[in-house]
């Protein structure tokens, strides 16, 4: 069976990717829908969804487009999630790779390296790191990566302490292949679907992390983020709940949408596992 | 005659979609009557096990009967609904598996994994349920039953194990045991064992045995009747007797003498070559280094292990588990490091190379592993995983490729197979590739480790030979890693045995055969299982009593 026909046998994923993909259409399309800057004043605030013509969602506090900010929020969810995903995977995996592979006192070393991390709360990590680095999307996306490459290097440092025993590893340590060429070649590729699926749940971790540093007026002041606008609005929370609510079902959907695409994705590259289901 | 206990009229079982083939047992009758062993033989696939599966109500899911009855005492079990199944299952059928680890529960202590049988049926009182626990272990004679009783399951030998999922499966006296493969995970001198007391408990008990092996020698020493089974069919039926020494079909036949029944080797030429490898004193212990609340353990897999491999020569290294075999096999290849001693390759000590030069002088030994399931990549295509050693070894890829086309020719399958991934291969097309990967460095010495351990009588044959023709084609040396005294005599112009990391005995493999030394080897060649000099023995015993 091919992948794809695994993977759409689990609805949940299929419907997840329908979503996510919806986002990233509107995070693409959001500089064609909306040309001008999301921060831009263009009616009078307060207006609820629907009471306007050409604001379909309303304005908020400052009489800017809940739409547009909507849109050109997406962008800068996914983006940062995306980078900072990417950015933890490159500290994660070669650290994780290297403790599980060798073993002894360098596994000792990276470990403990880790677990120093792993003790610190993550948001409260976040916060200190952008808070020191001044909040830009830079910053914001070093430190969601610095939080949460953690548990990748776990995973990684797992996969290979089981792996490097496997007799195949054994045939190319006999035929002389250098540590490296092993690495990379014989076991690295054997762990990549529990880090693909983990990956996948990151960017969602990473979306939340991001939109809750936003929250707190952490977020980088030139972008607008789903985030910022729950913030921004939840001194109106009673007036107008609109406004915290429709970037709050933006990132329920993402982060769901992200999490049943992971589940499929686990499904489609363990089927031994999913068949039992 | 009387009615059979078990009749199996034409029964079919089907496959679910896109299996590689429609049934898994196909038009299969077969009577088993009270106080008889029938032995239901047939290689992996054969579908041998699936009716006895069908009987107990375990097929698999996706696997159903579409045709034919299986009457127990009169009755359909097929047609059965679910309660009336259960109340026979253990009480009147009882059935034993092939690993007794993970047949039993490893968190509950034995004496209650017992009890549990009657629990389960809801008989006797709890104080009545452990002492019938023990008189079942003092049944199926395990030593000590009482603190048996208490142990849990790791802390018994895989004999002592298997001797208590007997017991579980005789707590209700039932009058059909399915035995399905119950000695293939065990030592041989622990699988006659087994097979006696299994033979013994049904003669004492009257009850009907089924069977379930892939081993002609298992049936020579215990079967009344025998049934053959091929791809879902059945080939051939009859009395053990007639199919043993007569057989009908051309596949029994092929079977038959797959295995080396009588286990005397060929005898070979044994003039001395000049010494490829030699091996001094070689000591390794393993030590866990202990806890806090566990104190250290030490383990001895070799002590002081001398030998010498000659030229072109075939040395077999044979032993039970935990002997040491395969950590010397590992130690010589260089996976292992051994704490002490010398391992000389044409003269030259590897344990003093390093670096380069060992990497050198390494590759001109190379293993062949055991599991041709886990030793080739799944995520690399066959012909890479040939050419990656001379890769590594400065070959140009093009040229390492076309090598490995060529290897894979000689080893007797489609140069085609390069561009294909492992998974697309049988357990013997893979075990051919691993032997092309450790031909491809131009080895003077291959260490094969159980290599055909895993695989079918039928195909182990078509892998010997194979070993036995590239030895002679490339003049390589093997070091036969084994624990099958049967394969070893196939193959080896000289054997080593080991027990308990010493070596007890060596000699040239007719010796070792026809006139063994020490107790131990004695002891492993009278376990082999259908052995005909044994038979014999018993036989003319018999005439002259």
């Amino acid at each position: 069976m091919s992948f794809f026909r695994r993977f759409a046998q689990n609805r949940g994923a299929l419907v997840g990717l329908i979503i996510l993909a919806l986002v990233v259409l509107l995070a693409v399309l959001a500089p064609f829908l909306y040309p001008d800057s999301p921060w831009r004043m263009v009616q009078r605030p307060f207006l609820a969804p629907g009471e306007m013509a050409g604001f379909p969602l309303g304005t908020d506090t400052m009489g800017r487009d809940v739409a547009a900010g909507l849109a050109h929020g997406a962008w800068v969810s996914l983006l940062i999630g995306l980078i900072s995903t990417v950015v933890a995977l490159a500290i994660g995996v070669p650290l994780g790779a290297l403790a599980g592979y060798f073993g002894g006192k360098i596994d000792d070393a990276l470990m403990r390296f880790t677990e120093f991390f792993q003790t610190i709360p993550n948001f409260a990590l976040a916060i200190v790191l952008v808070a020191i680095l001044q909040p830009s999307t830079t910053s914001i996306v070093a430190a969601i990566a610095i939080v949460s490459w953690p548990p990748v290097a776990r995973l990684v440092r797992g996969e290979f302490l089981s792996l490097k025993h496997r007799e195949y590893v054994e045939a190319a340590r006999l035929v002389g292949q250098t540590h490296r060429d092993i690495i990379l070649k014989q076991i690295l590729p054997n762990t990549l679907s529990p880090v693909i699926v983990l990956a996948s749940l990151m960017v969602a971790t990473a979306i939340l992390l991001e939109s809750s540093l936003s929250f707190l007026g952490l977020g980088d002041p030139d972008t607008m983020s789903w985030g910022y606008m729950i913030g921004a609005a939840r001194t109106v929370m009673r007036q107008a709940w609109w406004l915290s609510v429709i970037p709050g079902v933006a990132i329920l959907l993402t982060v769901l949408a992200l999490n049943l695409v992971g589940e499929g994705l686990d499904d489609a590259l363990n089927p031994q596992l999913a068949r039992q289901r | 005659m009387s009615q059979p206990l078990l009749r199996i009229e034409r029964l079919a079982l089907a496959l679910p979609e896109g299996a590689d083939r429609l049934y898994a047992v196909d038009n299969v009758s077969y009577d088993l009557n009270v106080g008889e062993i029938l032995c239901v033989v047939g290689e992996s696939g054969s579908g041998k096990s699936m009716t006895a599966n069908a009987v107990m109500g375990l097929l698999p899911t996706g696997v159903h009967a579409t045709k034919g009855r299986a009457l127990f005492a009169g009755q359909d079990v097929l047609a059965m609904n679910e309660v009336s199944h259960r109340a026979l299952r253990g009480r009147r059928i009882g059935m034993i598996f092939q690993e007794p680890m993970t047949a039993l529960n490893p968190l509950m202590r034995v004496g209650e994994q017992i009890a549990e049988v009657f629990e389960a049926h809801g008989l006797l009182t709890s104080r009545e349920r452990r002492e019938r626990a023990l008189a079942l272990l003092e049944e199926v004679r395990l030593p000590d039953p009482a603190t048996a009783l208490r142990a849990y399951p790791f802390e018994l030998s895989g004999g002592q194990r298997q001797r208590v999922m007997i017991a579980m499966a005789l707590a209700l006296e039932p009058e059909l045991l399915i035995a399905d493969e119950p000695t293939t995970a065990l030592d041989v001198t622990t699988q006659a064992q087994i097979l006696h007391l299994i033979k013994d408990l049904q003669a004492r008990r009257g009850m009907a045995v089924m069977f379930i092996t892939h081993d002609f020698g298992v049936v020579a020493e215990i079967a009344d009747r025998v049934c053959v089974m091929r791809e879902g069919r059945i080939v051939e039926m009859g009395s053990a007797r007639e199919v043993l020494d007569n057989p009908q079909h051309e596949y029994t036949r092929a079977l038959i003498e797959a295995i080396p029944g009588d286990a005397v080797p060929p005898s070979r030429d044994d003039s001395a070559s000049a010494p490829l490898l030699s091996v001094k004193g070689l000591n390794k212990i393993y030590r866990s280094s202990g806890g806090w609340f566990q104190p250290k353990r030490e383990v001895v897999a070799l002590d002081g292990i001398d030998f010498v491999l000659g030229k072109g020569e075939t040395l077999g290294i044979v032993g039970e588990s935990g002997s040491g075999k395969s950590t010397l096999g590992r130690c010589i290849v260089g996976l292992n490091t051994p704490d002490s001693g010398e391992i000389r390759l044409n003269d030259v000590d590897l344990r003093a190379l390093q670096g380069r030069e060992l990497r050198e002088h390494r590759r001109r030994i190379q293993m062949v592993f055991q599991d041709p399931y886990a030793s080739l990549n799944p995520r690399i295509r066959v012909g890479m995983a040939i050419a990656q050693g001379p890769i590594a070894n400065g070959v140009s890829k093009v040229k390492a490729l076309e090598q490995a086309r060529e290897l894979l020719a000689t080893v007797g399958l489609d140069a085609s197979a390069a561009e294909r991934y492992p998974h697309e291969f049988s357990g013997g097309q893979r075990q051919r590739i691993g032997i092309a990967r450790a031909l491809a460095l131009d080895p003077q010495l291959i260490v094969a480790d159980e290599a055909v351990s895993a695989l079918d009588v039928s195909i182990q044959a078509q892998v010997l030979a194979l070993l036995d023709r590239l030895k002679r084609e490339f003049e390589l040396s093997l070091l036969f890693i084994t624990h099958d005294l049967r394969v070893a005599a196939q193959i080896c112009d000289r054997l080593i045995v080991m027990q308990k990391g010493r070596i007890v005995e060596h000699g040239s493999a007719t010796e070792i055969f026809l006139s063994p030394r020490h107790a131990y080897t004695r002891e492993l060649l009278a376990a082999i299982p259908g052995r005909h000099g044994e038979r014999e023995s018993v036989a003319a015993a018999a005439g002259s009593a």
